[in-house]
C-alpha cells in the first residue's frame, strides 16, 4: 500500500492553509468594539470639557496617558506583546470622567496606574480581571484621598474663576421635591459633579448608540436604572432625581456593561443590573458614602461568577424543567 | 397547491448577526465534469462500519460496479465511478472526515461502460424490504453532509412509525447552490424520491422546507407536486433564510415547534428529515437502479469560473479546479464543503467523497486568537442555547468532563460562535476536539 503521492505539487499547493471550520469570520474584533465604546464616550467627554474647561482637558489627558503608559510598561515587564486595542484608553477615559474636575493631576495619574497595573494586569490582563479597572482606580482614590475626591466646583467652562460649592451628591440624597429646574440642569449637565457624569442626556445618547451598534446589551442598563428608580420610589425618594444625578447613567451604560467583569448570560445581565441598582440606592441612603454607584458595581463584579453559574442558558433539546 | 403554504417561521435562531450569502453560482446550469483519468474512492464514505474491498489490484471494473461492501446492515457498499482498471488499494489520511482509511484507485479506460441497471416502472410492484435493499445497494447516504446511510433512516423504528417527513431544501451555507440547482433541474426526481419515502414511511404530514431566497425552487416544486398524487398531503413551507436553519434540529423546531431530545435523534419524536439531493439519489437508486456514483457540487469562491458541476465520486479536487479555470491569486485554501462547516484539505489530490456539496476556494485571512473578553456574543448567537465560550475554555484546559456537563453533545458545530467571536477564538475547533477526546474516553 502506498500513500497518495503529490507529484504535481506546485507553488500554490505549498501555500494551502489548513484551518478548522468555519473558514469565514465576521469583521468584529476586540479593537473595533473598544473603539466604538471610545466613540460613544466622546459625547460625555465633550460635555465635561464644555462645563469644566481646562481642568477637564488636563485630567482626561493625564489619566488616559498614564493608563496607556502603564499598560505598555506592565506588558514589557510581563514579557507580553503590547497591543493598542483601546482598552487602556477606555479605562483611563472612564476613570477621568468619574473624577472631580479639580483633582490634582498626579492623583489622577495614580488612579490610572492602580487601575491598569493592579486591577487589570495583575489579574492577567484584558479578559481576566475581576473588577472594573476604572472603578477600582476610582475606589482606590476615594479611599486614599477622601478630601480631594469630594471637592466639587460649579461648571464654569473655560472661565478662570471656578467656585467650589456643595455638590448635590454631598447632600446625601435626601428627599428632594420634584423640581423641573433641577431636572433640566441634571439632564444637560450644568451642575457640579464629576467631570463626565453630569450630562445625563449625552450619557444616555452614548449608551443608546452602543445598544444600537450591538456593542452593549440593553438589559443591564435597563435593569440597573429600573431597579434604582423603583427602589427609590418605594423608599419615598425622588426617583427622577436619583436616576439623573450622580454616577448612575455612566455606571449603568458604560461600567455595568463592561464585558469582562459582568455576566455573559442574558439573565445574568438582568440579575447584575437589579443587584447593582439595589446596592446603589442602599449605599446612597444608608451608607457612609454620598455616592453608591462605584461600590455597587464593584460588589456586583465580585458576584459575577456566581451569577453566571446560576444563569447558564438551558440548551436545546433538554426539555422543560 | 400553493395554498398549502404556511407562513415562514424561524423560531429558535437568533436573528441579530448576518452571514453573507455569496450565492455566486445560483443561476448557473449544472454542467457535467469530463471523466477524470483516475479516481480515488475511499471505502468509508458514510457513518457506520467501513466497507472492505471486494476487488483486487488489476481487476477490470464497470461504472457502478460494487468495489467495496459491508456485511453489516448498517454499512453501505461503495461503487466504481468510472470503468477501467483497479490500479491500487491505498491507505490515506482522510482530512475531511478526520480519519485514516483505505481507498481504491481506478484508472479510467475512458469508455464509461456501466453495469446493467434494472429500471422499475411501477413502484407498487416492490415491497418495502426490496426498496430498502435497493437503496442500500446503491450506497445512498445523506447528501446534506451528514452522510448517514439513507436506508437506516427509512427503516421504521421497531416501536412504531414516523408521523412526519420533512424534505429539506434549505441550503443555508454561504456559496453553496448545489441543492438549489438540483431542485430546479431535477425537480421530478426529487418529488419521485419523496414519493418513495412516503411509501416506505406512510407519514401523516409531509413538509417541503425551502428557504425564502429560492422562490423559483418553491414554485417549480409546487408545479411538479400539483401534477403528482402527493399533492394533497404535502405542505410547502418557505423558511426564512437564516444560517443555520438547514440543520435538522432547527428545521424541526421551525416547522413543528418541537425540539429533538438532547441525546436522541429526530426519529425519537417521530420525524424523518431528508435532504432534497438525497431524495434524488433515492429515486435514482430505486427507479433507475443507479448507484450513487456522482453528485452535484458547487465550485465557488477563488476560482476563475465558479459553477455547478455533476461530478463523479472519487474525482481528485485538482481535476475540478483545473476544469473551472484554476485558483485565483487571492485563494489560499481548498475547502471541501461550505465555508461554515467544510473541511480544509492539505493537497488537491484529495478525492471528492459522497455527500460533499461544495468545493470552495477560500481566502482565509488568518487572525490571531486573543483572550476571551466575555462579551457573550457566542452565547447570544448559539441556536442550540449553549455557552460556547465556556465549552472552549474547558476544552482548552483539558477539562473534557466539564464540557460534557455543559452539554457539549448538543453542539451541531455550525460555526456561528466562531464567526461572531471578536477575539477570533476558534471555538468550534475547541468544541470538536473536546468531543473527540470525550468519545475516546468512552
Amino acid at each position: 500500500m502506498a500513500k497518495i503521492k503529490n507529484d504535481n505539487s506546485n507553488k500554490t499547493e505549498e501555500k494551502l492553509i489548513i484551518s478548522s471550520a468555519p473558514h469565514l469570520r465576521s469583521k468584529w474584533s476586540v479593537k473595533r468594539t473598544m473603539y466604538l465604546v471610545i466613540l460613544a464616550l466622546m459625547l460625555p467627554t465633550a460635555a465635561g470639557i464644555y462645563f469644566f474647561g481646562f481642568n477637564a482637558i488636563f485630567v482626561i489627558l493625564t489619566s488616559v496617558i498614564a493608563a496607556v503608559a502603564t499598560e505598555y510598561l506592565v506588558k514589557l515587564l510581563r514579557k507580553k506583546p503590547f497591543v493598542m486595542d483601546g482598552s487602556a484608553v477606555i479605562t483611563g477615559l472612564l476613570l477621568a470622567l468619574t473624577l472631580p474636575p479639580t483633582i490634582p493631576l498626579w492623583m489622577a495619574a495614580i488612579g490610572s496606574v492602580f487601575a491598569i497595573a493592579i486591577a487589570k494586569e495583575a489579574f492577567g490582563g484584558l479578559g481576566h480581571n475581576i473588577f472594573n479597572p476604572a472603578l477600582a482606580g476610582r475606589a482606590f482614590l476615594q479611599l486614599s484621598f477622601p478630601a480631594q475626591m469630594s471637592v466639587w466646583i460649579a461648571p464654569s467652562g473655560f472661565a478662570p474663576d471656578a467656585v467650589t460649592s456643595a455638590s448635590p451628591l454631598s447632600d446625601a440624597f435626601e428627599k428632594i421635591g420634584s423640581n423641573p429646574e433641577i431636572y433640566r440642569e441634571l439632564l444637560i449637565g450644568n451642575i457640579n459633579g464629576s467631570l463626565g457624569e453630569t450630562s445625563a442626556l449625552l450619557l444616555l445618547a452614548g449608551g443608546i448608540l452602543l445598544i444600537i451598534l450591538r456593542v452593549i446589551d440593553w438589559r443591564t442598563p435597563v435593569a440597573f436604572i429600573g431597579a434604582t428608580a423603583l427602589l427609590s420610589l418605594v423608599l419615598g425618594q425622588d426617583a427622577v432625581y436619583q436616576v439623573l444625578s450622580g454616577g448612575l447613567m455612566i455606571g449603568a451604560f458604560f461600567m455595568a456593561t463592561d464585558y469582562v467583569t459582568t455576566p455573559m448570560t442574558r439573565t445574568g445581565k438582568i440579575v447584575f443590573g437589579i443587584g447593582a441598582g439595589i446596592l446603589t440606592v442602599t449605599i446612597r441612603l444608608y451608607g457612609g458614602y454620598p455616592e453608591g454607584v462605584c461600590f455597587a458595581i464593584l460588589l456586583m463584579n465580585a458576584a459575577t461568577p456566581l451569577i453566571e453559574r446560576y444563569t447558564q442558558p438551558r440548551p436545546y433539546g433538554l426539555g422543560k424543567k | 397547491m400553493i395554498n398549502n403554504t404556511l407562513k415562514p417561521k424561524y423560531r429558535g435562531i437568533p436573528q441579530w448577526f448576518k452571514i453573507p450569502e455569496y450565492k455566486l453560482t445560483a443561476e448557473y446550469f449544472i454542467k457535467t465534469l469530463p471523466l477524470p483519468d483516475r479516481v480515488i474512492i475511499p471505502l468509508h464514505q458514510h457513518i457506520g462500519p467501513p466497507s472492505y474491498p471486494v476487488v483486487k489490484i488489476g481487476d477490470k471494473v464497470l461504472t457502478g460496479q460494487k468495489i467495496g461492501d459491508s456485511d453489516e446492515f448498517r454499512g453501505v457498499p461503495v461503487h466504481a465511478t468510472v470503468s477501467g482498471k483497479v490500479v491500487d488499494i491505498i491507505s490515506f489520511t482522510d482530512v475531511a472526515h478526520n480519519k485514516e482509511q483505505q481507498a481504491i484507485v481506478i484508472e479510467s479506460d475512458g469508455k464509461d461502460e456501466w453495469i446493467d441497471m434494472q429500471t422499475i416502472d411501477d413502484l407498487e410492484s416492490l415491497s418495502n424490504e426490496q426498496i430498502i435493499s435497493k437503496i442500500r445497494d446503491a450506497g445512498v447516504v445523506g447528501m446534506g453532509g451528514a452522510i448517514y446511510p439513507a436506508h437506516l433512516k427509512l427503516t421504521l423504528p421497531k416501536s412504531g412509525r414516523l408521523e412526519t417527513v420533512i424534505l429539506n431544501g434549505c441550503e443555508c451555507e454561504p456559496y453553496v447552490t448545489a441543492d438549489y440547482r438540483v431542485m430546479l433541474e431535477y425537480g421530478e426526481k426529487v418529488i419521485s424520491g419523496l414519493k418513495i419515502i412516503t411509501k416506505l414511511i406512510s407519514p401523516d404530514n409531509i413538509f417541503i422546507a425551502i428557504e425564502d431566497n429560492k422562490p423559483d425552487a418553491i414554485a417549480h416544486l409546487t408545479t411538479i407536486l400539483e401534477k403528482s398524487n402527493l399533492n394533497s398531503k404535502v405542505k410547502m413551507v418557505p423558511i426564512k433564510l437564516k444560517y443555520p436553519v438547514g440543520a435538522r434540529e432547527l428545521l424541526v423546531k421551525a416547522l413543528l415547534s418541537k425540539e429533538v431530545p438532547l441525546e436522541g435523534r429526530c426519529r425519537d419524536i417521530g420525524v424523518l428529515v431528508h435532504n432534497v439531493s438525497t431524495a434524488k439519489a433515492i429515486h435514482e437508486s430505486v427507479i433507475e437502479g443507479r448507484p450513487l456514483v456522482e453528485q452535484v457540487i458547487t465550485v465557488s469562491g477563488g476560482v476563475k469560473n465558479p459553477q455547478n458541476l455533476l461530478v463523479r465520486v472519487g474525482t481528485p479536487v485538482k481535476n475540478i479546479i483545473d476544469y473551472c479555470g484554476g485558483i485565483t491569486d487571492e485563494a489560499n485554501q481548498v475547502v471541501l464543503g461550505g465555508p461554515m462547516m467544510g473541511s480544509a484539505v492539505p493537497d488537491t489530490e484529495t478525492p471528492l467523497t459522497r455527500g460533499t456539496r461544495c468545493l470552495l476556494l477560500n481566502n482565509n485571512q488568518i487572525r490571531n486568537e486573543v483572550d476571551c473578553i466575555h462579551c457573550g456574543r457566542c452565547i447570544d448567537a448559539c441556536s442550540m442555547r449553549l455557552n460556547p465560550s465556556l465549552l472552549a475554555k474547558y476544552s482548552k484546559a483539558g477539562r473534557y468532563d466539564d464540557c460534557g456537563e455543559a452539554y457539549i453533545d448538543a453542539c451541531i458545530e455550525c460555526g456561528v460562535c466562531t464567526y461572531v467571536c471578536p477575539a477570533s477564538i476558534p471555538i468550534t475547533q475547541y468544541i470538536k476536539s473536546a468531543k473527540q477526546q470525550l468519545s475516546l474516553m468512552e
